[in-house]
């Protein structure tokens, strides 16, 4: 009996300690948001890297996704004769939905990752603990702005997702469908409320917080060389993703749920 | 008595089931350049780390000042590690920055020194490690590794501190470079006033700069005593070492 729960127990216990260090590493990074100092030229930095150069990545992927559900919710609609419905379709989808989900999944790959691997190499390469030496907190110079700028950036990144998607909803929508231009803007616009974008921008800031702070976590406690430093890029990514998917369930379930 | 400008006291540390160190102990005096021999492995490393609050010891003491720092954290360890300055075995530079803003980090983040005066601060210390001018926009991965050596050397003394730590300052650097780096020591102590410890294992190297050689086998210091004595000693583990013979009481461990 006590050999069977013994593993069950060291399990446990393991996983507890993994979420409390994970917790208290959470806690920590958001304290020293929010504390001066604060590194103007790291924030400024990671706000490019992060958000101009993921421009390209997720302007093409939003394009794409409002014009293949354009395409698609035509197919899907004709069946019911309700085809007036795709540019309602399209907004909705895309800035409910599609435009925080998609950008924050394909910022997670590229920012995430990064973020995972630079700070898993100075982790293993003694930089972090240099930094300590000189009189600098990792917490503030590495990961506040990070954390910062990711939780920034993203509601700017999805706006704009948002835009181009439903952007490329309308391509479609006039040159392939043959809808009236006008018409499918307004319908567009009589369809979009505040609290469409709204939540779509809410749901961008948390998972650029989530993306950020899960590339900095792994990073920052990898371990063992180059393959501790391929684990955590992995695990960052994996785990933001995953977080995204979750938590975009609960904050729809908050602001359309009843 | 003088207290103490390092002070050390039956210090234990263990990685799982790994005892690294054993019961320490180690009274550094103000001024005074100490350097620790030992195999690969004894925790030489791990010691400077625990003083540095990178690594927090299991049990015992740490002393700076006569403070005790064993387990500060936060704006106090920040304070206290103002005054240290430390050569890391892998120079650990920063490669997202270039040469000179490496070098000059503790100043512009500590000191809040402006990024012009800090950059020509910079340069001057890069001459004082031999390096030149050009090097300073340069980044960490364009130099080779005895050049980086250096890099770290100047980053360790530019705010001028008055402890500094050298792991192994002389590895990887030509024999007449790794005597350059050696008088560069001995004068920083003797002209900052700044007290040393420092990690090698080249013999000509602790000649030339240790006042006292504390060696350090099995977690523990098993020897110490001033630099002439090293050759002097019947204590069978300081002479193999020192004559790096492959016999003796010193099991390698594997
Ligand atoms: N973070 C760590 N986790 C686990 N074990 C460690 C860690 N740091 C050091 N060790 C172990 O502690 C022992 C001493 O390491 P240390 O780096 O202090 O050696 P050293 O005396 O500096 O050797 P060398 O002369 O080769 O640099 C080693 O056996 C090493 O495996
Ligand atoms: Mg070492």
């Amino acid at each position: 009996m006590q050999a069977l729960l013994q593993p069950i127990g060291a399990t446990m216990l393991g996983f507890c300690e993994a979420t409390g260090r994970f917790a208290w590493f959470a806690a920590v990074s958001v304290m020293h948001c929010f504390r001066p100092p604060w590194f103007a030229r790291n924030i400024r930095k990671q706000f490019i890297e992060m958000g101009f150069y993921s421009l390209p990545v997720v302007g093409l992927t939003a394009a794409f996704s409002g014009m293949v559900l354009a395409l698609q919710s035509y197919s899907g609609f004709a069946r019911f004769n309700a085809e007036g419905a795709i540019a309602t379709v399209v907004a909705l989808s895309v800035t409910r939905e599609l435009g925080p989900v998609l950008a924050g999944l394909m910022v997670a790959g590229r920012i995430g990752a990064a973020i995972a691997a630079e700070l898993g190499t100075m982790r293993v390469t003694e930089q972090i603990d240099a930094l300590s030496t000189l009189s600098t907190n990792p917490y503030k110079y590495l990961i506040a702005p990070r954390i910062i700028a990711g939780t920034l950036c993203l509601p700017l990144l999805v706006f704009i997702a948002d835009v181009i998607g439903i952007f490329g909803g309308f391509l479609i929508g006039v040159y392939q469908l043959d809808f009236n231009a006008a018409g499918y803007i307004k319908s567009t616009l009589d369809t979009l409320k505040f609290l469409d974008v709204f939540s779509g921008l809410v749901k961008a800031a948390v998972f650029g917080f989530i993306i950020t702070l899960m590339g900095c976590y792994q990073g920052f406690h990898s371990r063992g060389g180059a393959q501790g430093v391929g684990a955590a890029t992995t695990n960052a990514v994996v785990a933001a993703s995953i977080l995204i998917l979750i938590s975009n369930f609960l904050i729809t379930a908050a602001f359309f749920g009843k | 008595m003088t207290t103490a400008k390092i002070s050390i006291r039956d210090l234990y540390k263990s990685f799982g089931k790994k005892h690294v160190l054993n019961g320490v102990n180690l009274n550094i005096q103000q001024g005074e350049s100490v350097v620790i021999i030992g195999g690969s492995g004894t925790g030489k490393s791990v010691l400077l780390k625990n003083i540095l609050g990178l690594q927090e010891p299991d049990k015992g003491q740490i002393l700076i000042n006569g403070e005790d720092t064993t387990h500060i954290s936060g704006s106090a360890r920040e304070k206290a590690n103002a005054k240290i300055g430390m050569l890391f075995q892998g120079a650990a530079l920063f490669d997202s920055l270039p040469v000179w803003e490496n070098v000059s980090f503790g100043l512009i983040q500590g000191q809040h020194i402006s990024r012009t005066d800090a950059k020509s601060i910079a340069i001057e210390t890069l001459g004082k490690v031999g390096l030149s001018k050009d090097v300073a926009d340069l980044y960490p991965i364009e130099l080779s590794g005895g050049m980086q050596k250096r890099v770290g050397l100047a980053r360790a003394i530019a705010a001028k501190p008055d402890i500094i730590f050298f792991d192994e300052p002389t590895t990887g650097l030509d024999p007449i470079m790794a005597d350059v780096i050696n008088e560069l020591i001995v004068k920083c102590v003797r002209d900052l006033g700044a007290t040393a410890l420092s990690i090698t294992h080249d013999m000509a190297s602790v000649r030339k700069i240790a006042d006292r050689v504390v060696m350090l086998y099995q977690g523990k210091v098993i020897w110490s005593g001033s630099v002439k004595d090293i050759d002097r000693t019947d204590n069978a583990y300081v002479l193999q070492f020192v004559q790096g013979l492959s016999k003796g009481p010193i099991q390698l461990a594997v």
